[in-house]
């Protein structure tokens, strides 16, 4: 929509219209070299500093210091037009008038003539832009850098944006995550990609049917062994190691899984595999109870900077553009709460691709390193995120998508987590690997919202992997499973 | 001289703790990262950077920095130690309220009836070794609410020794101020409440000592594995971050705290004290 100017109509000091010397909002930001989406930041803030000015932020009942953006532009276009309208457009008289009995008198006045909160509740009905049922929400994060889109959300007001007020709740470890969200006290979580898939089946707790909309992140897992361990870079000198996992329903045991498996090794039989929460994993691999982990960052980097531990691969050369955590929520919550599963679902998508342009990755880091979200070094989740690190052997590497963030949720990633959930006996019996994936990721949904905030989501929904060089084939689950030399 | 004794001994306490603290400030020295380094270096982080056991010194700038602050409130996750230590107590305190409350009238019953003490008591030795965070994943997941959980844990690791001890003190009351009592002709409840709970008084409080110390213990241990918010979540928080300086500094308080709570029942129960 094209909007006359968004400069307040209850000012007398500003105009309502483009001129050569206009400084509203708009025309500042045309002339700007900022990209849309900050453009629109910029337009959003700027009207909501200009209503501060003339009310006092005290006296503006609807609009909080929480200001959500796009109701906001809407709100002042609307009472701009009805301001303008009774002044018959002319610039003249709406400002002498204004300046003699001042904004607020003009907005009372106004007010018991024209029901101005009416027209604009249905306007933004008729827009798509309904009411939130829910604004206040609590979301759930495990303190690790794949969470980067929900907890950048947060400082960076993306959330704010559209009209959600949330919480960020730190998990200590993901069976708490699950347990919470199951017990709704989070609204929706910080998930591990098989988990919804997992939880929907009822593998490993109640069954209850959970939605995942989008991926948080795509590789951004290493393989870290102790550095007592640099002259076993071999994984079939492994027997006998002490692994550390963050959860079973996650794609770290099943690519640890599947790469020593590849190897020659039983992950049941040759090496131990435990499930230590991500957050513990540095300080257990320093005591000695684990020779290594397959964990998320930044517990990877940390464990470098602590001089304890190396890197020995990254889960990207195990699989190019793996899954890894999710945005996950009940299928109940997203039903009874269409809007405001809709306005975090915008939220979410939009921190995602933000998150995923590097030039953001240095800002990002430091406004997640403090202790309310990650709690970590800045220096560590730089290396994290912008991929220029230090691999704990002596060399400076430099891999931009170490870690990547990608919303689309892939059927096929969901086929094949259930294949290797099958393969490792997490499972069992038939399985219809389509429907079960498409039930959980709601790739379709979530692609179209993608196009609606103008991103490209992709054409299909499943597409065939290279992993460690071995092709998947997502229409064939039960030949790929039994293709294995090692299963269950 | 036992003036000069006591003295003598808080002299050498002084110096104790002085040799302590002073050895331990110099074998804790933080390295300084002097030359230029290069940037392998720089991203490992320098020898100043990784985590070590921090000096005295740092402990107490810490601790002077967080207490001239304590009620801050930045956060879901970041929030002052006063906060942290409040949200740890209220729990203690509304779970050992509510085990109190069922300890001390259950006790009465078994420490008056032989009947209900042999009956109950398989039950009891059953249940009383049982950790109490062995309870935990069960409480998360049948009450369906971590703050509730919480307190429940709290509720039935206190309600133990608070119902064995007011058992053993009720059943141990002298007999013949029972029979002056029945002399007297008093009811039961007469019994119970002017004779019998003034002389098992003492026992019961010591009870509800044992009680309040587990409480406290518990408290940490549970916050650590559900995580939100207590003073147990903010040890847990930090030791991700490998900051021993805070850990430390959290443990020390969750030492006075407890010592706190000791004290004020120690004080109770010589209210109570009944001296022949």
């Amino acid at each position: 929509m094209s909007f006359k100017s968004l400069n307040d109509p209850f000012n007398e000091k500003k105009s309502l219209l483009h001129k050569a010397d206009c400084d509203c909002p708009i025309c500042k930001v045309e002339s700007s070299p900022l990209n849309p989406s900050q453009k629109q930041a910029e337009v959003e803030r700027s009207v909501y500093e200009s209503s501060i000015q003339v009310y006092g932020s005290h006296e503006m009942p609807e609009h909080n210091s929480a200001l959500d953006s796009n109701e906001a532009i809407m709100d002042r276009a609307i009472e701009s037009a009805v301001v303008r309208s009774v002044f018959g457009h002319n610039e003249f008289s709406r400002r002498s008038f204004l300046s003699m009995v001042g904004a607020g008198t003009a907005a009372a006045v106004l007010g018991t003539v024209f029901p101005m909160e009416e027209a604009k509740a249905a306007l933004k009905e008729s827009m798509g832009m309904g009411k939130l049922e829910k604004s206040k929400l609590n979301i759930g994060f495990v303190p690790i850098t794949c969470a980067t889109p929900i907890i950048m959300a947060h400082p960076m007001g993306f959330y704010e944006k559209n009209g959600l007020d949330v919480s960020l709740i730190k998990t200590a470890g993901w069976a708490v995550a699950r347990d919470k969200s199951l017990a709704k006290e989070y609204d929706a979580a910080h998930m591990l990609t098989p988990m919804p898939l997992a939880m929907s089946m009822g593998a490993g707790s109640t069954a209850k049917p959970f939605i995942m909309p989008t991926v948080e992140n795509i590789n951004g897992q290493a393989i870290v062994l102790h550095v007592d361990h640099k002259d076993k870079r071999d994984p079939k000198q492994w027997k006998g190691f002490k692994f550390g996992v963050p959860f079973e329903y996650s794609m770290h045991n099943f690519l640890l899984r599947y790469y020593v498996a590849e190897h020659g090794l039983d992950p049941d039989k040759d090496i131990q595999i435990r499930v230590v929460p991500p957050p513990e994993m540095v300080a257990n691999l320093r005591a000695g109870n684990l020779d290594g982990y397959l964990s998320p960052d930044p517990f990877n980097q940390r464990a470098i900077w602590e001089k304890v531990g190396f890197i020995h691969t990254l889960t990207k050369d195990i699989w190019e553009g793996h899954p890894c955590c999710a945005f996950a929520c009940s299928k109940e919550f997203a039903v009874e709460n269409p809007n405001t599963y809709g306005a975090l679902l915008r939220s979410i998508i939009d921190a995602t691709e933000y998150s995923a342009k590097a030039e953001n990755r240095k800002e990002i880091s430091a406004a997640i390193a403090p202790k309310n979200y990650l709690n970590q070094p800045v220096p560590v989740i730089e290396q994290v995120l912008t991929g220029r690190y230090a691999d704990g052997l002596g060399g400076v590497q430099n891999v931009p998508d170490r870690i990547d963030f990608d919303p689309f949720p892939w059927h096929s990633m969901g086929v094949w987590i259930l294949t290797q959930m099958k393969r490792w006996g997490y499972i069992e019996g038939n399985i219809d690997y389509n429907k079960i994936a498409e039930e959980v990721y709601l790739a379709a949904e979530t692609g179209k919202v993608m196009k609606e905030l103008g991103y490209a989501p992709p054409e299909k929904t499943y597409k065939n992997y290279f992993i460690m060089g071995k092709e998947f084939d997502y229409n064939k689950p039960e030949e790929y499973i039994a293709s294995f030399a090692i299963k269950r | 001289m036992l003036k000069s004794l006591s003295l003598r001994s808080a002299l050498l306490s002084v110096v104790l703790l002085a040799v302590l603290l002073g050895s331990w400030e110099l074998m804790n020295q933080i390295p300084s990262d002097s030359k230029p380094m290069t940037e392998y270096e720089m991203l490992m982080g320098g020898a100043s950077q990784e985590a070590r056991v921090p000096p005295p010194s740092a402990i107490i700038e810490l601790a002077i920095k967080e207490l001239s602050d304590p009620f801050y409130d930045a956060g879901p996750n970041d929030k002052g130690i006063g906060i942290q230590l409040g949200y740890s107590i209220y729990r203690v305190l509304v779970g050992f309220f509510f085990a109190a409350l069922i300890a001390i009238p259950v006790g009465f019953l078994i420490g008056m009836s032989p009947l209900m003490y042999n009956a109950l008591n398989p039950y009891i030795q059953v249940l009383r070794p049982i950790s109490p965070l062995a309870w935990m994943p069960l409480a998360l997941f049948i009450i369906k609410d971590s703050e509730t959980s919480a307190i429940f844990v709290i509720f039935i690791c206190s309600i133990w020794p608070m119902l064995l001890n007011t058992a053993f003190g009720v059943s141990n009351v002298r007999k013949d101020w029972i029979n002056v009592a029945k002399t007297h002709e008093l009811s039961p409840i007469k019994t119970a409440l002017l004779v019998i709970l003034p002389a098992a008084a003492p026992t019961i409080l010591t009870g509800m000592r044992i009680s309040i110390g587990i409480a406290w213990l518990v408290i940490v241990a549970a916050e650590m594995l559900v995580g939100g918010t207590g003073i147990g979540y903010y040890v847990w928080n930090e030791w991700n971050n490998l900051d021993l300086a805070s850990v430390i500094f959290s443990i020390l308080m969750i030492g006075l705290v407890g010592m706190l709570l000791d004290m004020f029942l120690a004080y109770a129960a010589l209210l109570v004290e009944y001296k022949e």
